[in-house]
């Protein structure tokens, strides 16, 4: 593929509509050409543009050097990004899908996380781990998982997980400029979503630590990340039509999660749903509820509910929608909220 | 029990354990590579050698006195370490894993420094850059991966194959026989061989992975292993400084040239236990360290520097004197290292700013200030 096919649809307004997994493209498109120390590696990235094609085209315009097609060693591509990292290069890991990223959580976990730690900020390692997460398409066993706790308890890693094409190309580009390990989760059901995109954007290196309103409102706060900001949006559509106004909060990161935005957002509403797809058991959730209740207690009118995944392994297809939360459950969490 | 992979064949040997030169039609390429290491760089690897095992002696009766949590020693693999590193150039970077004394003396790393981690005063204890040798990683078989990728970073710099060999550049990673039945290290002779890297998988074969025999981690020798990938394996005599030597140059060689990786084998042996954690006589035989010990890679050295009238008394006073003073350095300034201050832990944890670390950290400060008066009323009622 040429690079001129990957040039983006510019409408006659000057905005840039893009699939979610385009402005992720366009966003790596970038960062390889703005530092040439950066590299993507991963299982069929190359000539094949990965199973999600998100790296579509950039082993043509980048070279297999830059675009590095990896033996199908998941352990291997992340020990040998550390390396990498280690050698002064910028590495882009792409995991397959986050059921296939335990192999390496070991490199992960002991090694990745912890290499500027223990040289006492000497070594860095800008490691990026792509990882398509979460479900709701349909697929078979250890496709469609949610392991963002795993690495948010591991200190050294941040987490984050964009939830907007235009925040999917902002922070993809922050996470390879970023001197930390980043792991970067994408919501693989959003992928084929269209939002606007303004390309020229400039370099936004805070979006990795801040999260976002997505919606204002006065009734209620919903906490969402990555896939569930989209459920979190219909939900407070459906609200208003209810009369209830709901804000939402997009965390964008998991680690560090921007609790000040989370309890600014509280103490005007009183009122707090977090919604994710991973189990909310010992979940982002359950660190979002002691957080709020510690900071913003005397402005709670209800319990911080959660809606989440269960403590159970990721579902067949078939059930899946009785496991992922449904714009019901987030409604049915509103209601008890309100009724407290 | 498989007495292929236990036995000693196939080795490449230039000193017999009673310190003569070994002269055979193998051996001529080796013979040949290293016929210029003669009087000073053969008592240089024996002082290198000695100060390793002194090294070891101090750093053992420093964890016995309660000084160190733990300690791993070198003891019997110093020709390994010693002669493989004097192969190397400045510019090659070295993977340890936590036991390459002898590699991190030759490559200039302060022994106090050495010991920090084990101490539990320091993660890591040395600067790598500074000595292009990394901190030791207790994972075993992880480093292999950091090596490998490494050297993928050497090959995108252009700096293999050169021609100049102050810029030619190679990896070598060292690890043990336990390590050879990890993922990681297979995965790496894996990247290894399709990539061509430039690099040496060191395989220090000590017979023992704490307490299991190598017979439990391999039905073949360990330097086969690398055939299935593609990769070139010698296996050497682990106790004969000169071959260790002869053999990794003849990698690093290769690994230099563009020639690819190669897996060493370094037959030798752990005359000590795996840590001060564990005790040997539980699983192994007396009479099996007994022939070790005739096997010894130091005095296999001066055997041969005796024999070739290179023994000078003047200088081997002067190194035992050298070693006294490492002990003397070791008993004070290992000692001296106190905890660093409470807020290090949350030093380096990320390069840049992150909200929680932020939060705990001052947290923590807060909480131990209120502490003080406390601790001192308390401190004031005890002396009441």
């Amino acid at each position: 593929m040429t690079a001129q096919l990957l040039a983006p649809t510019t409408t006659p307004t000057g905005a840039t509509t893009l699939t979610f997994a385009k402005a992720i493209t366009l966003g790596l498109r970038a960062a390889l050409a703005a530092d040439d120390k950066s590299l993507i590696m991963g299982e069929d990235v190359g000539r094949l543009g990965g199973v999600f094609r998100v790296t579509d085209g950039l082993q043509a315009e980048f070279g297999e050097d830059r675009v590095v097609d990896t033996p199908l060693a998941e352990s291997g591509i992340v020990g040998t990004a550390i390396g990498l990292a280690l050698r002064g290069y910028r590495p882009v890991c792409e995991i397959q899908f986050d059921g296939f990223v335990f192999p390496a959580f070991d490199q992960i976990t002991t090694q990745l996380s912890k290499m500027h730690y223990r040289s006492r900020g000497r070594l860095q390692v800008p490691v990026v781990i792509r990882i398509p997460f979460g479900g709701g398409i349909g697929a078979v066993e250890h496709h469609s998982e949610s392991p963002e706790v795993l690495f948010a308890h591991t200190a050294g890693l941040r987490v984050v997980s964009p939830s907007t094409p235009q925040d999917a190309y902002d922070m993809i580009r922050a996470a390879v400029a970023s001197p930390d390990p980043v792991i970067f989760l994408e919501p693989k059901g959003r992928y084929w979503s269209k939002g606007e995109v303004d390309l020229s954007a400039p370099p936004a290196p805070g979006i990795l630590d801040t999260a976002r309103v997505a919606r204002p409102g006065t009734d209620v706060t919903l906490v969402a990340y990555g896939p569930t900001v989209a459920t979190a949006l219909k939900a407070a559509d459906a609200l208003a039509g209810e009369g209830t106004s709901a804000e939402v909060v997009d965390l964008r990161a998991v680690s560090p999660l921007d609790i000040p935005a989370v309890v600014a957002s509280v103490r005007r509403t009183g009122r707090c749903v977090v919604v994710h797809e991973a189990p909310t058991v010992h979940g982002v959730g359950a660190e979002v509820a002691a957080r709020v209740t510690e900071e913003a207690f005397h402005y709670l009118e209800a319990p911080v509910i959660r809606v989440g995944g269960f403590h159970a392994p990721y579902p067949v297809a078939k059930l899946e929608h009785d496991y992922l939360p449904s714009v019901d459950r987030v409604l049915d969490a509103v209601d008890r909220s309100l009724a407290f | 029990m498989s007495s292929r992979s236990t036995g000693e064949t196939g080795l490449v040997q230039l000193l017999d354990p009673e310190g003569a030169r070994v002269t055979t039609p193998e051996n001529e390429s080796y013979r040949e590579r290293v016929a210029h290491v003669k009087g000073d760089d053969l008592r240089g690897m024996y002082r290198d050698m000695l100060l390793t095992r002194r090294f070891d002696d101090e750093a053992t009766a420093l964890q016995r006195q309660g000084e160190l949590a733990l300690f791993a020693q070198s003891r019997g693999q110093e020709a390994a370490q010693v002669g493989s590193a004097h192969a190397m150039a400045p510019q090659d970077y070295v993977f340890p894993s936590y036991r390459e004394h002898g590699v991190l003396h030759v490559r200039g790393v302060d022994p106090v420094d050495r010991l920090r981690l084990f101490r539990g005063q320091d993660h890591g204890g040395w600067d790598p850059t500074e000595h292009n040798t990394h901190l030791y990683t207790l994972v075993i078989g992880s480093h292999a991966l950091h090596a490998t990728g490494y050297a993928m970073g050497v090959q995108r710099d252009g700096l293999v194959g050169t021609g100049d060999p102050a810029r030619d550049t190679a990896v070598v990673v060292y690890f043990g026989d336990g390590a050879t039945a990890q993922g990681d290290v297979n995965e790496a002779l894996v990247f290894a061989a399709v990539n061509n890297t430039p690099q040496v998988f060191l395989v220090q074969n000590n017979q023992w992975a704490i307490s299991e025999p190598t017979t439990r981690q391999a039905r073949v020798p360990l330097a086969e292993r690398g055939l299935g990938f593609g990769i070139p394996g010698v296996r050497v005599d682990g106790n004969d400084v000169l071959a260790c030597y002869a053999v990794t140059l003849e990698a690093l060689e290769r690994a230099h040239s563009g020639g690819g990786p190669t897996l060493v084998e370094a037959f030798t042996y752990r005359m000590g236990a795996h840590t001060t954690s564990d005790d040997p006589t539980r699983y192994r035989e007396r009479e099996e360290e007994e022939y070790w010990r005739r096997r010894d890679p130091i005095d296999r050295l001066g055997a041969l520097l005796r024999a070739e009238g290179e023994w000078d008394e003047v200088w081997a006073a002067g190194v035992e004197a050298e070693a006294e003073a490492l002990g003397e350095r070791l008993r004070t300034e290992v000692r001296a290292l106190g905890a660093p201050p409470t807020a290090a832990m949350f030093e380096h944890v990320y390069a840049t700013p992150h909200a929680t670390v932020a939060d705990e950290r001052a947290w923590l400060a807060e909480y131990e200030q209120a502490d003080e008066p406390a601790d001192h009323e308390t401190a004031t009622e005890a002396t009441r």
